[in-house]
């Protein structure tokens, strides 16, 4: 037997086990294209019959829809920003300065993972109010920017670097905050990318987060108006499909985009949060 | 000499006062948001705790009651169930799609596992609902396809046993493709002469994998396994859009509960001490998890 012909049944069971993890997501994005009155019309078909957007212009026109995908946009940049700004300064202060308690505060970064959201929410929504950022955007967007994840992996990359370039930086004069603007963050670009790639992916699908925040519907997030639609005791699916599928394409774009980045984030890390 | 002290002072700025000063945005955020909270939670756990009334102190009153409260221990059970057989499976399911898939000898390999990974970017609301609309009893195509072959369907979120299967089925597609990455390069990073020299002792597929394989990837699994069970004992989203906890308590989970008895039932304390149940039992896994993992290579 050659070695084609051996690898037949692997492929078929690849191909099976694809259809498995697509499945759902590709019955979700077509049903949203079907009619109301075809959704659960027998027998079911997986191609529509009739293709139409009635679902997309019924939802974006009936809700808060626009303004829930415009905060969850929002969020989701500014968050990531900040929070690639803030985890790489941290990861490179914890690799290339050798200081007093750095260790210290090394671990109490890494011990924070231990102490989730859904362990503190409670203690928290009291913190926010007495900050008065209940019912703010940036109750949503600073708080979870500071994630010990992306501290580790900005860390853990750092370290590699050549600390003869930021030795020769500073002999020829350089500040510490120029040195790590234009020496530091132009070789980190690979880990850069990770953090934004994972910030914006974690930000864009928040829930318990916005849940705790967020009570006025205008400034719901995305996950909020879709869980909020589920709640309702008749589930208008037609609009709901058309939500959700609106909800899934960011991020499938952006991980098509910067698959390479995702995996390497992974193996490096083990991140989740 | 005014020379050489003006350098120690660049030197001092340079060596503990700049990164003091790096480190500030995330501290204070981390202070602020994470470690502040933590202790406030320790002492609402031993207050009588409302949005509006004056807080008092009531000692142990409320891990008295949690002792006594029937869905609390409903909700651990369910929770305990879950995390045990999503994490057994998910760590021994990723670990066969790993196996179909590290070797990069395969053509279309890199796809198959971006394909697998797809479920992991949804959010779990966006999962929740898919699996919603397939799995109902109606209208869902599962059922739908089991009347066509004769079946009567079933009800994969109405009844108590099922949907609680249902949901530990829902998570594992979410997150087996996550899961295999990790694996992935676990296995990536035996090296190859393992394999030969167990080829050149004649060992059969199946010796090679529990005695080269397994014992080799021993730290890959112990971070899927604690990875996933904090993971699971941390879940709600997905069964809040599914099942909303029911049929009855039957998929209600502790978080599910610490957020309605603060934000609905607005009894804060005693939320706090559910939470220090749940904080406890996640901090061991995490513990175990640098323990065993981070320990010795990257751990100063």
């Amino acid at each position: 037997m050659n070695k084609t012909a051996r690898s037949i049944p692997k492929y078929i069971a690849l191909m099976l086990l694809s259809c498995f993890f697509l499945f759902p997501v590709a019955w979700v994005v077509l049903c949203s294209f079907k009619p109301q009155s075809e959704l659960f019309q027998l027998p079911l078909s997986f191609i529509p019959r009739t293709w139409t957007a009635g679902n997309y212009t019924f939802a974006l026109s009936q809700s808060n829809l626009l303004t829930n995908i415009l905060n969850s946009g929002v969020v989701s940049v500014t968050s990531t920003i900040l929070a690639v700004i803030i985890n790489t300064m941290s990861g490179y202060a914890l690799s290339k300065y050798v200081f007093r308690g750095r260790n210290m505060i090394f671990g109490v970064m890494i011990a924070t993972l231990m102490i989730p959201l859904q362990v503190t929410m409670v203690p928290i929504f009291l913190q926010l109010k007495s900050l008065g950022m209940l019912n703010t955007l940036w109750g949503i967007i600073i708080p979870p920017a500071a994630t010990p994840t992306g501290v580790l992996l900005a860390r853990q990359y750092m370290q590699t670097l050549p600390n003869s370039m930021i030795e020769a930086a500073r002999i020829d004069g350089a500040h510490e905050a120029r040195l790590f603007v234009r020496i530091i963050l132009p070789l980190s670009k690979p880990i850069v990318a990770t953090i934004t790639i994972f910030s914006f992916m974690w930000r864009w699908n928040d829930y318990l987060w916005p849940m705790i925040v967020i009570t006025n519907n205008k400034l719901q997030t995305l996950q909020q108006a879709l869980a909020g639609f589920v709640g309702q005791l008749q589930i208008s699916w037609g609009s709901l499909l058309a939500m959700t599928t609106l909800s899934m394409f960011p991020v499938i774009i952006v991980f098509f985009a910067f698959q390479n980045y995702f995996m390497t984030g992974i193996s490096a890390g083990s991140v989740k949060g | 000499m005014k020379h050489l002290r003006r350098k120690r002072l660049k030197g001092n700025f340079n060596q503990t006062v700049a990164p003091l000063l790096f480190l500030t945005p995330n501290m204070l955020i981390f202070v602020i948001f994470i470690i502040i909270p933590a202790f406030q939670g320790l002492r609402m756990s031993l207050m009588k705790w409302s949005i509006l009334g004056k807080p008092t102190i009531v000692g142990l009153q409320n891990f008295q009651r949690l002792l006594e409260d029937k869905v609390f221990w409903i909700t651990i059970k369910n929770t305990v169930v879950y995390s045990f057989f999503t994490v057994i499976l998910v760590t021994v399911i990723s670990l066969l799609l790993a196996m179909l898939l590290y070797q990069n000898k395969l053509r279309g390999e890199k796809s198959f596992r971006s394909i697998f990974y797809i479920p992991s970017l949804l959010s779990m609301i966006v999962v929740g609902i898919a699996w919603r609309f397939i799995l109902g009893d109606e209208m869902g195509i599962i059922n739908y396809l089991l009347r066509t072959i004769g079946g009567s369907g079933a009800g994969w979120l109405t009844n108590a046993t099922l949907a609680m299967v249902s949901v530990i089925f829902v998570s594992l597609w979410s997150q087996a493709g996550y899961y295999m990455v990790v694996m992935i390069s676990g296995l990536q990073a035996i090296p190859l002469e393992l394999y030969e020299a167990a080829g050149i002792d004649g060992a059969t597929p199946i010796q090679t994998f529990f005695r080269v394989t397994l014992p080799l990837l021993r730290s890959t699994i112990l971070v899927v396994v604690v990875l996933s069970t904090i993971g699971a004992f941390k879940a709600y989203e997905l069964v809040k859009v599914m099942t909303n906890g029911g049929p009855g308590y039957a998929t209600k989970f502790i978080v599910q509960q610490v957020y309605q008895a603060a934000f609905v039932e607005d009894r804060m304390g005693y939320a706090s001490a559910m939470s220090l149940v749940l904080m406890l039992i996640i901090g061991v896994f995490t513990i175990a998890q640098f323990k065993m993992t981070g320990g010795e290579q990257d751990y100063e």
